[in-house]
């Protein structure tokens, strides 16, 4: 009797965390109720469209537009935030100053704050009457209402992915090996460049994917400051809005299949050269 | 090259690190830094490196005051005991790195760096592994490499610090031996920090005993060993019993009983006999220390006995050969061979 339940679990071994099995079972299950069967109701829907109405809806410029403008701006933004975020972890993992750990806090405020409330403190600061608006109006810099403060948007909610995934990693770093580098004659700059930052290549790439994921699904922040001009500052996930409100359903699945692909493309391969990364310097191996 | 320090203190945040030492190490000399944890000890070495700076004193390399030049411009190799080792580059890239980073004008062709790190490479045997990560490497070729790379900048001095102290023991005692020969074949002027006696005692030039803060004997190891100038080193190198005595007439006696010690010129008073273990002779009366085997025990090729030697005192551990059989509670006499007398 034992031996046959044995076989049947030979997936399984021996270990004294017990519940593999029932994990598995929960993970897997839930994994497919909240994430499989949308997506392949959302494959499901475009293909049944025909592949040349799927082609002709993909290819509308204005959906085109829209795509490019999404990905352009998240993956821009994204940049901005790696730029920043490690140097605001930077700052915080290796100095110690008053109020730091208010300005820790700080940065999760985008993950809990509503977007909309962002987006609409934004648009009150860079509109052309607002504080900073008002400001770079007469310099003849617009950012809201145009692809510009979609980038502002979506900087400021993708900011605390790119700090909370690098920090951690930037605190194991170990003083010893700055040291080592200092002992052997290099300065400041040529540690962090050639030392320090490439040990963090594979967390700072992990939190541009993070932020630039974020940035691609981004809606409530955006649709207030980027004005919502067709072919100009509409985003995709609002373009799909438009489609459900005219009940033309067909379109707003072809733009979710077809965002859902880049997407997807795209963290598939700044996944695998994250795997490369890890494989190669060690990390988590 | 030379380093000499000079009435060196060290305090962090008030609390003393180092108290007034002074060192002079020779040019070419492999020596030893050996204490307790909270000696001073890595203190000491990353000072003469220039990882820290002194309160107070100075470091010379040579005849050059380097007290004031970074650890950059000090041109030193620094061993970590944790390695240290840049994971995101090869071996070889690790070795070449102080020479790649050189500015131009000072910097050796690409060929010639490839060329000196393999032969590094070679010297610590690692000959094959230049492409690895120090990921896929053992702790104890990690170490290799860093002492290569440590090599590689030509230093002054080789400092290492518990190089050995993350390697498990087999490990360890091989790559002690083959320390001193790359230091035989090179002759770096190398200073290493150790809380292990027999690391120090086995592959330095000189030991350096430290505690608290201050240098408590500075000698061969032979010196260290035989003749121990403080009950401090006595005690923390290799196995010691005391026993408190009694001088009189220049003679010691151990309660009521003279022990048969003669220690002539010595004041009369009380004051601590120290000695080791294997310093004893069994004797059948006469003048001695007369104990009860409270326990044996077989060490390796020697025997290991616990004796009571009365009063309130205590029990001493001596040392004899394997075929000497005692039976516990039987009686034992014998008498240091070798020892000394420290007076508090």
């Amino acid at each position: 009797m034992t031996a046959r339940t044995a076989s049947l679990w030979q997936i399984r071994q021996p270990s004294v965390i017990p519940g593999f099995g029932l994990a598995l079972g929960v993970t897997l299950s839930w994994l497919t109720l909240i994430i499989l069967i949308p997506l392949s109701g959302l494959v499901w829907r475009s293909s049944a469209l025909g592949w040349a109405t799927f082609w002709e809806l993909a290819t509308d410029q204005r959906t085109v537009n829209a795509l490019r403008i999404s990905f352009g701006t998240a993956f821009l933004a994204a940049l901005i935030n790696v730029f920043f975020g490690v140097v605001l972890a930077w700052v915080l993992v290796r100095y110690r100053f008053p109020g730091k750990r208010v300005i820790d806090a700080m940065v999760d405020l985008p993950f809990a704050l509503p977007t909309a409330v962002a987006g609409i403190a934004l648009t009150t600061l860079y509109a052309p009457n607002g504080w900073i608006g008002s400001l770079l109006t007469p310099l003849g810099i617009k950012i809201a209402f145009t692809p510009l403060g979609i980038v502002f948007a979506l900087v400021f909610v993708g900011l605390p992915f790119v700090v909370r995934t690098v920090q951690p990693i930037m605190e194991e770093i170990d003083k010893e090996v700055e040291e080592a580098a200092a002992t052997l004659g290099a300065n400041r700059l040529q540690t962090i460049r050639r030392v320090l930052l490439p040990g963090l290549a594979p967390a700072v790439l992990t939190g541009f994917a993070l932020a630039f994921a974020r940035g691609v699904g981004e809606y409530g922040s955006v649709i207030f400051i980027a004005g919502n001009l067709p072919y100009v500052s509409e985003i995709a996930p609002l373009l799909i809005v438009i489609r459900l409100e005219e009940f033309n359903y067909p379109a707003a699945t072809a733009i979710a299949a077809v965002m859902l692909v880049i997407s997807f493309a795209m963290l598939l391969i700044i996944n695998m050269i994250q795997a490369w990364s890890r494989r190669r310097y060690g990390y988590g191996a | 090259m030379e380093v000499r320090v000079q009435n060196i203190r060290k305090e962090f945040s008030r609390f003393p690190a180092l108290n007034d030492v002074s060192l002079d190490i020779r040019s070419g000399e492999l020596i030893a830094l050996l204490g307790p944890s909270g000696s001073g000890k890595t203190t000491l070495l990353r000072l003469i490196a220039g990882l820290e700076s002194p309160t107070e004193g100075t470091v010379y390399f040579g005849n050059e005051d380097a007290s004031r030049k970074t650890v950059q411009e000090r041109n030193i190799g620094f061993v970590f005991q944790h390695y240290a080792l840049f994971r995101h580059m090869t071996v070889l890239d690790n070795v070449s790195f102080g020479l790649t980073i050189r500015p131009a004008n000072r910097r050796p062709s690409k060929a010639d760096i490839r060329k000196r790190a393999l032969e590094l490479l070679d010297l610590v045997q690692l000959t094959g592994l230049e492409k690895r990560y120090p990921a896929q490497l053992s702790g104890g070729q990690r170490q290799r490499v860093a002492l290569a790379r440590a090599m590689a900048v030509e230093p002054n001095v080789l400092l290492l610090d518990e190089p050995f102290g993350a390697l498990d023991a087999q490990v360890r005692k091989e790559l002690r031996r083959w320390l001193r020969e790359i230091h035989d074949r090179t002759g770096h002027t190398t200073v290493f920090v150790t809380h292990d006696q027999d690391e120090a005692l086995e592959l330095a030039d000189r030991v350096v005993v430290m505690s608290k803060g201050k240098i408590e004997q500075i000698g061969t190891p032979d010196e260290i060993y035989d003749t121990p100038n403080s009950p401090f080193v006595f005690g923390f190198i290799g196995q010691s019993n005391i026993l408190p005595v009694r001088v009189e007439n220049g003679q010691l006696w151990l309660d009521d009983r003279s022990i048969g010690v003669s220690a002539p010129g010595e004041a009369d008073g009380p004051a601590q006999l120290y000695f080791r273990p294997h310093d004893v002779e069994l004797l059948d009366g006469g003048g001695c220390i007369a104990g009860i085997v409270v326990q044996t025990r077989r060490v390796a090729g020697t025997r290991h006995v616990e004796l009571d030697v009365g009063g309130a005192n205590t029990t001493v551990e001596i040392e004899l050969p394997p075929e000497k059989a005692t039976s516990d509670r039987s009686r034992l006499a014998f008498r240091p061979t070798r020892w000394k007398l420290f007076r508090d």
